[in-house]
């Protein structure tokens, strides 16, 4: 029993040795510390500010030919819709083509001279509208506002002509849609963004930290001196890795904190399950920054390997772009990368507040890959000592 | 630890000791026996197998076949007890250049489990032996190389160890760096530590007690220098070097 307890007593004082050790480099290491606070604040101001994929305030040129309280009263529609902003008038389609070509205006709206005679008249008027398609995604928002707008305005139309002649139309229209946007109702895409957010930067901070700081110790020679101590490989991972775990989740609550104070994302599922998971996730970023540690021999070849993870788990996560569209080739391949499934439980227990009963798929995942990576790792890790 | 497996057994104890890489034996056969408390040289050109015969001695590499013993424990079964009780320093710095001098000694005494006691006391009786004191906060790679040196030799001896190896230790060291670093080895030799000390220097390699000559993985010679000096019939050890190696090749 006095034995075991010194073997645990020793065991225990040199991971505590790793592990002091370990924190006076990070101190004193200048570009790690830039990987653990810079880099979550720089992605948060990126993706919060300038990666914004709402469409609002589109500039467009207007040609008002008709010049009649009836062009004034549509064009203020469509100001008021929030996603056209007149900042120019135009004088021919020269001048439209001009503004389009050069990027001024990326909607045009053009009132013929009949206009307001036509509608007075009770005949079919119409009003033109370009749009510059280079960017689908505001295009898309553009055609459909522009479309919803003017029919909405020709219904009014028609039922005031129909009421000036006697007539009373009832209730309304017969058939009609009325959606209702659940989870994130102002569809913004900062809501939808900064969860996952999260996720990528605590998987970049902890891979390339824990990948660095065990090259760093082969590199420079420091591994040799370790082999011969009594240290065990399990203290020395441990040890080295712990920090980067506390680095982590300082990182997390960094981002946590900025998403709901700053930009006011709320947490509307449980925060303890988010922190629990967000724990799991951790694991499986050290270990496959430990993975790569095993496969370079310098810092040069573990940042390469490093990007080569990182950036297909940007594009195939669903971070930017959504996986129902993605072909099944490529959906499978995101199916391989831990984030995937941290961004479901992330974008789930945020936006929607659901429990452990709807994540179960993702966090059976997630446990895979903590136990199936950690275990490779180690086992490379063990073999490089030789 | 039981005493019995150590008490006057042969600090170093190989026998047909054997470690191939592949097709290529580094280590063929050696057999030698270093008793308690001596200096043993291990002399040889780069690639004759002398650090594969300190790794293996280490417990780091598992020999092809062959036994060893050191300080009594079994080169194989208990390396981590040969772990616990040696002392290593090898021809590269491999501290940490960005902890300090204090921070070093600290560490390497957190993993061989030194008490608080213990690591206090030891760190004041090493530093003045190395003469670190007054530089025990600056930062290790901001050290000369002697200073260097002598920081590693102080951190492989912080935790008593009763064997201490250096590989090549005075390497690209200067004169007077190296007069001191001996002097360090030689004191602590009187109190019943066994060095173990490859080197490429004649003038180290005479003040040893004993000398192994490896030679593509084989030991040609071993014994105390003025024995080997005699049996060669020649007047220094880089004569007795070259006698051994012109035997070998000739054939038979």
């Amino acid at each position: 029993m006095n034995r075991l307890n010194n073997r645990f007593r020793a065991s225990w004082s040199r991971f505590l040795a790793v592990f002091k050790k370990e924190i006076i480099q990070i101190k004193r290491d200048k570009p790690s510390l830039g990987i653990a606070f810079g880099m979550p604040i720089m992605m948060l101001l990126l993706f919060g500010y300038a990666v914004n994929t709402d469409v609002d305030n589109l500039p467009t040129v207007v040609w008002d030919q008709s010049r009649s309280a009836e062009s004034r009263e549509l064009l203020a529609s469509f100001v008021n819709t929030g996603y056209f902003g007149i900042n120019q008038y135009a004088q021919g389609y020269q001048e439209i083509r001009e503004a389009l070509d050069g990027g001024q205006s990326r909607v045009a709206l053009v009132f013929p001279p009949d206009y307001a005679a036509n509608l007075q008249l009770g005949k079919p008027a119409t009003v033109q509208v370009f749009i510059d398609g280079s960017d689908p995604q505001v295009a898309r928002t553009a055609l459909s506002t522009a479309q919803l707008l003017v029919q909405a305005k020709g219904a009014a139309l028609l039922a005031e002509g129909l009421a000036a002649r006697g007539i009373d139309q009832g209730s309304g229209p017969l058939l009609e849609a009325r959606p209702r946007i659940w989870y994130n109702p102002d569809m913004k895409s900062l809501v939808f963004n900064i969860p996952a957010l999260i996720g990528l930067i605590m998987q970049n901070v902890t891979i390339m930290l824990t990948a660095f700081a065990l090259v760093r110790e082969r590199e420079r020679g420091t591994m040799e001196q370790l082999v011969v101590t009594p240290v065990r490989p399990a203290e020395l991972l441990l040890g080295k890795l712990a920090p980067y775990v506390l680095l982590g989740l300082v990182s997390f609550s960094i981002i946590l904190a900025a998403g709901i104070y700053w930009f006011g994302v709320p947490v509307k599922g449980s925060v303890p399950l988010l922190v629990l998971l967000a724990i799991l996730f951790l694991f499986t970023s050290l270990s496959i920054g430990l993975l790569i540690s095993t496969f370079s021999r310098t810092q040069l070849q573990a940042m390469q390997l490093a990007f080569m993870v990182l950036l297909p788990s940007i594009l195939l996560s669903g971070f930017i772009f959504p996986r129902e569209t993605m072909p099944w080739l490529i959906r499978g391949l995101g199916n391989l990368i831990p984030l995937t499934y941290f961004l479901v439980i992330l974008r789930g227990i945020f936006l929607k507040d659901i429990g452990l009963a709807h994540l179960q798929g993702e966090v059976f995942a997630l446990l895979a890959f903590a136990g199936g990576l950690f275990l490779l790792a180690v086992l490379r890790f063990r073999k490089n000592l030789d | 630890m039981p005493a019995a497996n150590t008490a006057g057994a042969p600090a170093i104890f190989v026998d047909k000791l054997t470690k191939k890489f592949g097709s290529r034996t580094a280590v063929d056969q050696i057999s030698f026996s270093v008793p308690a408390g001596k200096i043993f040289g291990l002399l040889g050109p780069n690639g004759s197998g002398k650090s594969t015969t300190i790794r293996l001695l280490c417990g780091v590499l598992l020999p092809t076949a062959g036994t060893g013993t050191v300080l009594g424990y079994d080169i194989v079964r208990e390396a981590e007890a040969i772990k616990q009780n040696v002392g290593y320093m090898s021809q590269r710095f491999s501290l940490y250049e960005d902890l300090t001098v204090g921070e070093n000694l600290e560490f390497y005494a957190g993993i061989y489990g030194l008490s608080r006691e213990e690591c206090r006391q030891r760190r004041q009786e090493l530093l003045t032996l190395a003469g670190l004191t007054a530089r025990q906060h600056q930062l290790a790679g901001a050290l000369s190389g002697g200073w260097k040196q002598r920081l590693a030799l102080i951190c492989a001896l912080l935790h008593q160890p009763r064997l201490l190896i250096l590989d090549e230790p005075t390497a690209g060291v200067d004169p007077v760096s190296r007069r001191i670093f001996w002097q360090i080895i030689r004191q602590t030799v009187t109190t019943g530590v066994t060095v173990l000390v490859s080197t490429h220097y004649m003038e180290e390699a005479e003040d040893c007690d004993l000398l192994g000559f490896l030679f593509s993985g084989r030991l040609l010679g071993f014994g105390p220098p003025a024995l080997l000096k005699q049996q060669a019939n020649v007047a220094n050890l880089d004569d007795v070097f070259l006698a051994y190696v012109e035997r070998e090749g000739e054939p038979g």
